[in-house]
């Protein structure tokens, strides 16, 4: 049987926005099933209160604290040893047989299922190097976890950098270093950020390795040696044990606004640093 | 003629891994003139630009013979800085390639690398290389703004100031009026002639009447093999070698 070409046309149409109409409904739906249980919770003094009764009432005041601090700890460890490995790769050597088993390795690590992460970081920096359960111990090991996403995004936005830069810093008397630092960084600086935002989403969503790694205390933190609760584990625990879904919801919705408020800040920086750059 | 030359190509073979770009180079370039190199596509005009100032390092697998010399001193010796040398040998290339920083901030380029920070003393060389360029009347009101936004033949000129920003003492330019209107190109012509007085100039021109226009000695590519030098006019008008006079009476291009 023939297929006339405007059946074809029609029908390809049909599935193209298909899917894209269902990811948006799916995600509009998301947002809004959490949102709408859980906005009506959300005063001042839930985000200023620290969880009481196991988090039965009281606010997230601590566990905010400890999402923020884990995943700057997370980023500061894993942006410098990302782009420096994507820097490496791309501008340092060619390809050779280190590159492609350093490519190989970080394909493997952004396999692995992340509670295997959780293990290894209860295994080594929980008990072998005695960080306890941390802030330290569970930034370590999330910074493991987003290591792969940081160096592959880093190394497409340095491959975009077109050739001809490097040659012209080059033919300008630039060193190796100077022209990293002045051409390829602040040109890749746009793709970096995508990664590092990739890596903060993940690490704010995070919860079974966390639970091995950083505890579940409901304290807030006075050093990075101290245990925390993130809010998604502050979730999980009060969805999993059944101890008050409405706080649930209340932490969900607060942790979307924390995600929204950190992507909307991060565009914005990088708008104004792209307008003040190119004049 | 040794005393005034700049630059002395000797036995010079280069080679991207085993495919042979340049073969037995002999070669002396004047001070103070403008030296053409002619030729057809593929016939090594960049390759020879690219390694007397070791441009040609940054592509893998290369290898040479032969040696170059600027002022007398080797420049494949292991001891000389490549920042250094690329600064003395300074080169545009075919298509203009301003960096996405602001008019200002493209010329201030190679003195920043050199440590220069002072504002007063940068804006003093972008203005003198500007001007140097001819491009200071049409820019110096907006010389914050993106060097992305200027026009073809503004932006090469930018590129030339660019490269008289790191005070050279060469100027290699390949093709730099490939892709401009005649105007753009006249005006990048007036700015050669202007730069031989101070400069020893290296061009690759778009096609044979831009050689002839400018160019004090010419040199002919073919297959990366010198064919023929001399002063331009002795190879406009009575060329020794028959492929010469094939190639500049358009026999073959």
């Amino acid at each position: 049987m023939k297929i006339s070409r405007y059946a074809t046309q029609w029908a390809a149409k049909v599935i193209v926005w298909m899917g894209a109409f269902s990811t948006l409904a799916v995600m509009i739906w998301i947002l809004i099933q959490v949102l709408m249980e859980g906005l009506p919770l959300l005063h001042l003094d839930f985000f200023l209160d620290s969880p009481r009764q196991m988090g039965r009432s009281g606010g997230i005041f601590s566990t905010i604290i400890g999402t923020m601090a884990l995943t700057a700890v997370a980023i500061i460890i894993a942006t410098p040893l990302g782009v420096g490995t994507a820097v490496y790769l791309k501008e340092y050597t060619r390809e050779t047989r280190l590159t492609r088993l350093i490519r190989f390795g970080t394909d493997c690590l952004a396999g692995v299922p992340s509670i295997i992460f959780g293990l290894f970081g209860f295994v080594f920096f929980v008990i072998f190097l005695k960080m306890g359960w941390s802030i330290l111990s569970g930034g370590l090991t999330l910074a493991v976890m987003i290591l792969p996403t940081i160096i592959s995004t880093a190394e497409e936005a340095i491959k975009a950098i077109p050739r001809s830069y490097r040659e012209v810093s080059f033919a300008l008397g630039g060193t190796r270093w100077q022209t990293v630092a002045r051409v390829i960084l602040p040109n890749a600086l746009p793709g970096i950020l995508t990664g590092v935002l990739l890596g903060v989403g993940r690490s704010v969503g995070e919860t079974a390795p966390l639970i091995l790694t950083a505890g579940s205390s409901l304290l807030v933190p006075t050093s990075l040696f101290s245990p925390i609760r993130t809010m998604s584990v502050h979730f999980y625990i009060l969805a999993r044990e059944g101890i008050s879904m409405e706080m649930a919801y209340a932490t969900g919705a607060a942790l979307i606004l924390l995600i929204l408020t950190i992507n909307t800040l991060a565009n914005w920086l990088l708008w104004r640093y792209v307008r003040k750059k190119r004049g | 003629m040794s005393e005034e030359a700049k630059i002395v190509v000797e036995h010079f073979h280069f080679y991207y891994g085993s495919l042979l770009a340049l073969k037995d180079i002999n070669l002396q370039i004047r001070a103070r003139q403008i030296r053409a190199i002619l030729g057809p596509a593929r016939s090594g005009k960049t390759t020879l630009l690219k390694s007397l100032n070791r441009l040609t390092d940054l592509t893998y697998g290369t290898r040479h013979t032969g040696r170059v010399f600027l002022d007398e001193q080797e420049i494949y010796d292991s001891q000389i800085s490549l920042p250094e040398l690329r600064r003395r040998v300074g080169m545009v290339f075919d298509l203009p390639t301003p960096l996405p920083l602001s008019i200002f901030e493209n010329v201030a380029y190679g003195p920043r690398l050199k440590g220069i920070t002072q504002k007063t003393r940068l804006r003093e060389i972008v203005e003198k290389s500007l001007h140097a360029a001819v491009l200071w009347e049409e820019v110096k009101d907006r010389l914050a703004s993106s060097a992305l936004g200027l026009s073809g033949g503004q932006q090469q000129r930018l590129c030339i100031a660019r490269v008289l920003a790191l005070e050279p003492e060469v100027i290699m330019l390949d093709e730099p009026c490939s892709g401009l209107d005649p105007i753009s190109t006249a005006s990048i012509e007036r700015s050669l002639i202007e730069l031989k007085k101070e400069y020893t100039v290296i061009l690759v021109p778009h096609n044979i009447q831009q050689a002839s226009r400018v160019a004090d000695r010419v040199a002919f590519l073919l297959s990366g093999e010198l064919i023929e030098e001399g002063p331009a006019g002795q190879i406009f008008t009575r060329p020794k070698d028959k492929r010469t006079e094939d190639y500049i009476s358009g026999k073959f291009g």
